[in-house]
């Protein structure tokens, strides 16, 4: 039996957003609502949804970027959402997060190799010495050559500094990653380059990912499960290959039947949804599907459907399944 | 060929900067005919945004300037066109649909206000009737109470209605040529799926052709007839899409069919990714501008830019070793 390493039970994100009248009383934009999943050790969870759906800030709940409104998130099943900022630094060494831009998520005015030892400084790893040969190590580890340690980030192409990002998370040894969006904000040949490089690296340091995207196919092609994310809530999870092959959620339906085709003789089936996604300032009751969803029953509007196990490590949140 | 809308000839815009002379288009050819979808595809910094606003004659200057070639547009090279005539033929003839939607519509103006201030500018019509028009088109893109939504400010619709509106602002004027530079690229999937659906339910309407620019091969599969590959400014490949599809004959189509991750793939296989990073611009030249990155490179490659010939008919395709007689095997495993 595969050891689940992360696991969040019922985790809520609430923002509170000013309201545009003066002295009302701020919104609460609930932008994830009552989630949880379990990651097992050494495999993907891809996370998909559409902007605004909740993912990213899942993900910064998940490292605890975000505190957390209510809910928690479990390593190893010790608690980590409540912890001090000593006890978080601990946990800190073992989850760490690649970030979508890989402009803006490096320091302009720090060298790639002060980037990849500063983990290290801060947790206080090694002798100086040490520390530099593992900043040779990693390099080469992501596919960078080793004179590439005294340049500043700014003589690097996006797909070279989203390597520099990778070869940082992986500076401290972690063992779960949570990689937000971290190719699209690249080109596709180097984006396939990056993917390869993600996927060497988990086998080869056994490491968990938690892939945060929105490309349909990206997901696909690294996860091992997927879930699918839609107003803040988990609507479908399960094995990659059974989501792929039958998509059992209307809202999972939709959403891969806009995927553009694969070819030009493609002649594929759409199934759009009416309408836009609505602000989760003031969510749908019940499913949030339901004011736009083509099998609209009356108590989808009522009563907000649960994640329930429709056998082979399945789970859906409608109505239609039993 | 006599039913074309408009015919690009060895368009070369560049950059002149302070650190040196960009090829941003170095050598770019295409015919688009009537009522038919064009795709330019590509990755960042190939010169496709820059070759639509070549077409606009939208190039800043005195930084940018159009070295040469010709943009035929119904018999005129717009290139030649003064002021005056070019101030009628975009908006009117030849419309643009930006990439992103916010930046484009002003945000202190109401959407109706921006729509009727392009059909003022091109008909010679009453501000009643201009309404009149402005309403027809929000309803044609499929806005819902158009006229209520006449004096909505943009920021009160989401993307994909943002987006809408700018398609209605292109189709106001029944332009020829719509060119849409990257329509869907800051939308979500399942609104990028609406989006490319209302293009082409329009197209069949009003008959409009549409060179659309993107650096997605499933929009170009969805949408285009034909098909351009540009890589580095250049031209690489130009085709029907489904020859393109089943024959393409350039190393970095090649390459880029292959990186891209596909539904239908087994994942246990690695993705064949293209080595290497584009090269820098300010560089190319005298060399095929794939060479440092192409598997099959050769010695040739280094010192000659290969041209732009047509290999079987109507598929065209810049490589030493695709011609007529010579021709490259693709091997499986790169």
């Amino acid at each position: 039996m595969e050891k689940s390493v992360l696991k969040v039970n019922n985790l809520s994100k609430i923002f509170k957003v000013k309201s545009n009248k003066l002295f009302d009383k701020p919104k609460m934009l609930k932008a994830v609502n009552d989630v949880s999943f379990e990651v097992l050790e050494g495999e993907t969870l891809g996370v998909i949804g559409e902007s605004g759906c909740g993912k990213s800030t899942l993900g910064r709940c998940i490292i605890q970027l975000l505190q957390t409104s209510s809910g928690e998130v479990l390593y190893n099943d010790a608690k980590i959402n409540d912890l001090n900022s000593s006890e978080l630094k601990k946990i800190r060494k073992d989850i760490q997060i690649i970030f979508q831009d890989p402009y803006s998520s490096l320091d302009p005015r720090k060298t790639v190799g002060a980037i990849i030892e500063e983990p290290m400084i801060i947790h206080n790893i090694g002798k100086h010495e040490d520390r530099k040969n593992k900043v040779i190590e990693l390099l080469k580890e992501v596919g960078l050559d080793t004179f590439h340690v005294n340049r500043y980030p700014h003589e690097f192409s996006g797909g070279q500094r989203q390597r520099i990002n990778v070869a940082r998370a992986l500076a401290l040894n972690p063992k779960v990653i949570v990689c937000d969006e971290p190719v699209s904000a690249l080109d596709v040949s180097v984006q396939a380059q990056v993917l390869n490089l993600l996927k060497d690296l988990q086998k080869k340091f056994n490491l968990t990912y938690v892939f945060i995207s929105h490309d349909l196919s990206v997901v696909k092609y690294i996860s091992d499960r997927i879930a699918i994310m839609y107003l803040g809530k988990i609507v479908e999870i399960g094995d990659a290959k059974n989501i792929y092959k039958e998509p059992k959620h209307p809202y999972t339906k939709a959403l891969f039947s806009a995927i553009p085709p694969e070819s030009p003789f493609e002649n594929k089936q759409k199934l759009v949804l009416e309408g836009d996604v609505p602000s989760p300032l003031n969510l749908p009751s019940g499913c949030p599907l339901s004011t736009r969803c083509p099998n609209y029953m009356e108590k989808c509007s009522k009563t907000v459907p649960e994640l329930k196990d429709i056998g082979d490590n399945h789970q859906v949140a409608c109505f239609l399944y039993k | 060929m006599s039913d074309s809308i408009i015919s690009v000839k060895d368009l070369k815009t560049y950059f002149y900067l302070s650190t040196g002379i960009v090829k941003a288009v170095d050598g770019v050819s295409f015919t688009l005919s009537k009522g038919e979808t064009m795709g330019i595809v590509g990755e960042s910094g190939s010169g496709k945004s820059v070759t639509a606003s070549s077409i606009m004659r939208l190039i800043q200057k005195p930084i940018g300037k159009i070295v040469n070639g010709e943009i035929i547009f119904e018999g005129k090279d717009i290139l030649k066109m003064k002021n005056k005539e070019l101030l009628d033929l975009r908006g009117k003839d030849i419309s643009m649909i930006f990439q992103d939607p916010m930046t484009s519509l002003d945000p202190v103006y109401k959407i109706g206000q921006q729509i009727i201030e392009v059909i003022k500018v091109h008909q010679n019509v009453s501000k009643e009737k201009a309404k009149k028009i402005a309403i027809e088109a929000l309803e044609m893109v499929g806005i819902p109470e158009a006229e209520s939504r006449m004096n909505a400010y943009p920021h009160e619709f989401s993307g994909g209605m943002r987006q809408r509106v700018m398609i209605a602002m292109a189709i106001v004027c029944n332009p020829k040529l719509i060119i849409a530079d990257e329509p869907t690229t800051a939308l979500d999937v399942t609104v990028q799926a609406q989006v490319l659906d209302l293009l082409k339910d329009l197209q069949k309407k009003m008959g409009t052709s549409i060179l659309i620019i993107t650096h997605n091969l499933g929009v170009i599969w969805d949408m285009c007839d034909t098909v351009m590959v540009m890589y580095a400014g250049k031209t690489v490949e130009y085709a029907k899409t489904a020859t393109l599809y089943e024959q393409p004959l350039h190393p970095y189509t090649w390459g880029l069919l292959d990186s891209m991750p596909k539904l239908s793939q087994d994942t246990e296989k690695p993705l064949k990714a293209i080595k290497g990073t584009p090269p820098d611009l300010k560089l190319t030249g005298n060399a095929c501008n794939f060479h440092n990155r192409c598997p099959y490179a050769q010695e040739i490659c280094k010192n000659k830019a290969p041209e732009l010939i047509e290999i079987e008919e109507g598929h065209f395709a810049a490589c030493h070793f695709q011609t007529k007689d010579k021709k490259l095997k693709r091997k499986e495993e790169v």
